[in-house]
């Protein structure tokens, strides 16, 4: 009991630590910016003080969350598209070798291409008013990591347990099901998480090269340009909010079906 | 009624990068129905690689391998036989009742059958109160019964067993070694049990094949005296004591020393 007692409390302290310490941080940070920028007195264009950007923050706070919304949903759909196809390709590639080896340097470059590149080609060939080109470039940046990582997954099948099916006389389907999805999974909620960064900033990024206006990223580069620099600021506030709110909930998705994975064993 | 495992002529020959590796040679064996018979021999005479032969995880060069009068192949698309491997092989994401319902669920039997068979198996294995357990939370013992509890789940008449108690501590090994005496006494199953220990293959087998290496092929197999069927069910502790067991022992331990110099134990076996 005493035992049960003590490891349940170490995880524990651990959590709290780790959820003190950023806060902590961010708190001294942000106590030195404001005394750069109130005691010592660096220009506001330089750099706006963190009441500056609190203080847009809260006028602009329903246009901050439409664009909160539509820069999510873009990101979102394309982590969606890329992982389930990220997902599917690797089922693929896993299968037949000869897939994997005619993949492989198409998701090489792919892994390379800058968003930066495809995003002014994408915006003008599919138009000024659509959101396709950003759902595109989110779908194909969360593409690359699930995939990645989902097919390493699927080669991890332990032989005992390739054995134990055949013995089992399963059909590939039933070995699927019961064994290399479950083993693999683990590996695809890693990709999907590394994805759900990705996504954001892409989708965010991509704005910046045309398209319609109203996301996060429009909002940021029109307020730049009109010197408006605490409200920019206030938007690349919402932009980091979005990306660990991304980022948190592929987290907790992961630690909640990872519980029983291989390699959360305590025994080897 | 045909023998559970016939054995024909077999030989086995791995192509590797460095070669061919000759790892059986002329493998003749018989096992009757309901018959326990163990394979003991110095290490990498061959004995895994013959009991893959049997399961159809692998296939013979030459020779036939005969499962209840089927070919190996088909016995196995069958389900006429239960194996457990050294290593538990458990699927570490399922709890222990569902990873001993694994091979019902497969084979599509109902799922309230499939409880109530779960319950009954895991009751004999005594880890009743850890079915709600995951592999993991459980010590090395533990889930080797679990995979014992597996191979026995659809009641097969042939069950292959790999060193399942190779990575056990004495004690329990003593009590699994009791356990499964009982268990195939009840359920009248013929066995086919890989082991390195010489007092473990004369408690409990009816004939142990003595082995001998490169390339693999049976020295000898040895009767044991208690071989009756009917008296595996008697076979209790005391039977670790008795004069007849150490002579078994040593009868054995001659057979394989027959295949070494004299004076240098067979690498790879334990004499206790
Ligand atoms: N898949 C394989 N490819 C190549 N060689 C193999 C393969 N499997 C087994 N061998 C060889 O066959 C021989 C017999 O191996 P096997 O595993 O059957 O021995 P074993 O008697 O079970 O040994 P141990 O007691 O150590 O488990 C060994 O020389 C081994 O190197
Ligand atoms: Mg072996």
């Amino acid at each position: 009991m005493a035992i049960a007692t003590a490891t349940r409390m170490g995880p524990k302290t651990e959590t709290t630590f780790r959820v003190l310490a950023p806060v902590a941080v961010g708190v001294i940070v942000l106590g030195v910016w404001q005394f750069l920028v109130t005691v010592v007195g660096v220009s506001d264009y330089l750099l706006p003080s963190p009441a500056s950007i609190i203080e847009e923050f809260i006028q602009f706070w329903e246009s901050i969350l439409s664009a909160s919304i539509l820069t999510g949903t873009n990101a979102l759909i394309g982590l969606v598209v890329g992982s389930l196809v990220g997902i599917a390709l690797a089922a693929i590639a896993a299968r037949w070798r000869a897939v994997d080896q005619m993949s492989a340097p198409v998701v090489a470059s792919l892994a390379v291409i800058p968003i930066v590149a495809l995003a002014p080609v994408l915006n003008s060939m599919y138009g000024a008013d659509s959101q396709f080109g950003r759902q595109a470039i989110a779908a194909l940046a969360s593409f690359v990591p699930v995939f990645i990582n989902t097919l390493r997954g699927f080669r991890q099948t332990a032989p005992v347990h390739r054995d134990l099916m055949k013995a089992y006389a399963a059909s590939s389907g039933q070995v699927l099901r019961t064994l290399t999805l479950p083993t693999a999974r683990p590996f695809m909620l890693t990709g999907i998480r590394i994805a759900s960064s990705l996504a954001v900033i892409s989708a965010l990024v991509a704005e910046y090269f045309g398209g319609p206006r109203g996301g996060l990223g429009g909002l940021i580069s029109t307020s730049a340009a009109s010197s408006a620099y605490a409200r920019a600021w206030a938007y690349v506030v919402a932009s980091i909010a979005l990306g660990l709110l991304f980022y948190l909930v592929t987290l907790g998705l992961e630690r909640m079906l990872q519980r029983h994975a291989p390699q959360a064993r305590r025994r080897p | 009624m045909s023998a559970a495992v016939e054995i024909t002529g077999v030989d086995k020959t791995f192509d590797t990068r460095s070669g061919a590796v000759q790892a059986l040679t002329g493998i003749d064996l018989t096992v009757e129905a309901g018959e326990f018979v163990s394979l003991i021999g110095p290490s990498g005479c061959g004995k895994s690689t013959l009991m893959r032969l049997i399961a159809d995880l692998d296939e013979p060069t030459a020779g036939t391998v005969e499962v209840f009068g089927k070919g190996a192949r088909q016995a196995r698309l069958d389900q006429e036989y239960g194996i457990a491997f050294q290593s538990a092989g458990l699927l570490p994401w399922r709890t222990v009742a569902a990873n001993v319902a694994l091979p019902l669920e497969l084979h599509g039997v109902a799922s309230a059958a499939r409880s109530t068979r779960v319950a009954e198996l895991l009751d004999m294995v005594g880890l009743s109160d850890f079915a709600d357990r995951y592999p993991d939370q459980l010590s090395g013992g533990m889930q080797q019964r679990v995979a014992i509890a597996r191979a026995l789940a659809e009641q097969p008449r042939l069950l292959l067993m790999d060193e399942p108690f190779g990575a056990l501590d004495e004690m329990t090994r003593e009590k699994m070694q009791s356990d499964l005496v009982r268990i195939s006494a009840e359920t009248g199953a013929a066995v086919v049990f890989v082991t390195h220990s010489i007092p473990e293959a004369v408690f409990l087998s009816d004939r142990v094949v003595v082995m001998s290496p490169r390339p693999g092929r049976i020295q000898e197999i040895v009767p044991m005296r208690l071989g009756a069927e009917a008296a595996r069910a008697a076979r209790t502790e005391e039977l670790r004591e008795e004069r007849a067991f150490f002579d078994m022992v040593t009868a054995v331990r001659e057979a394989l020393h027959q295949g070494s110099p004299v004076g240098t134990a067979p690498r790879g076996l334990e004499n206790r």
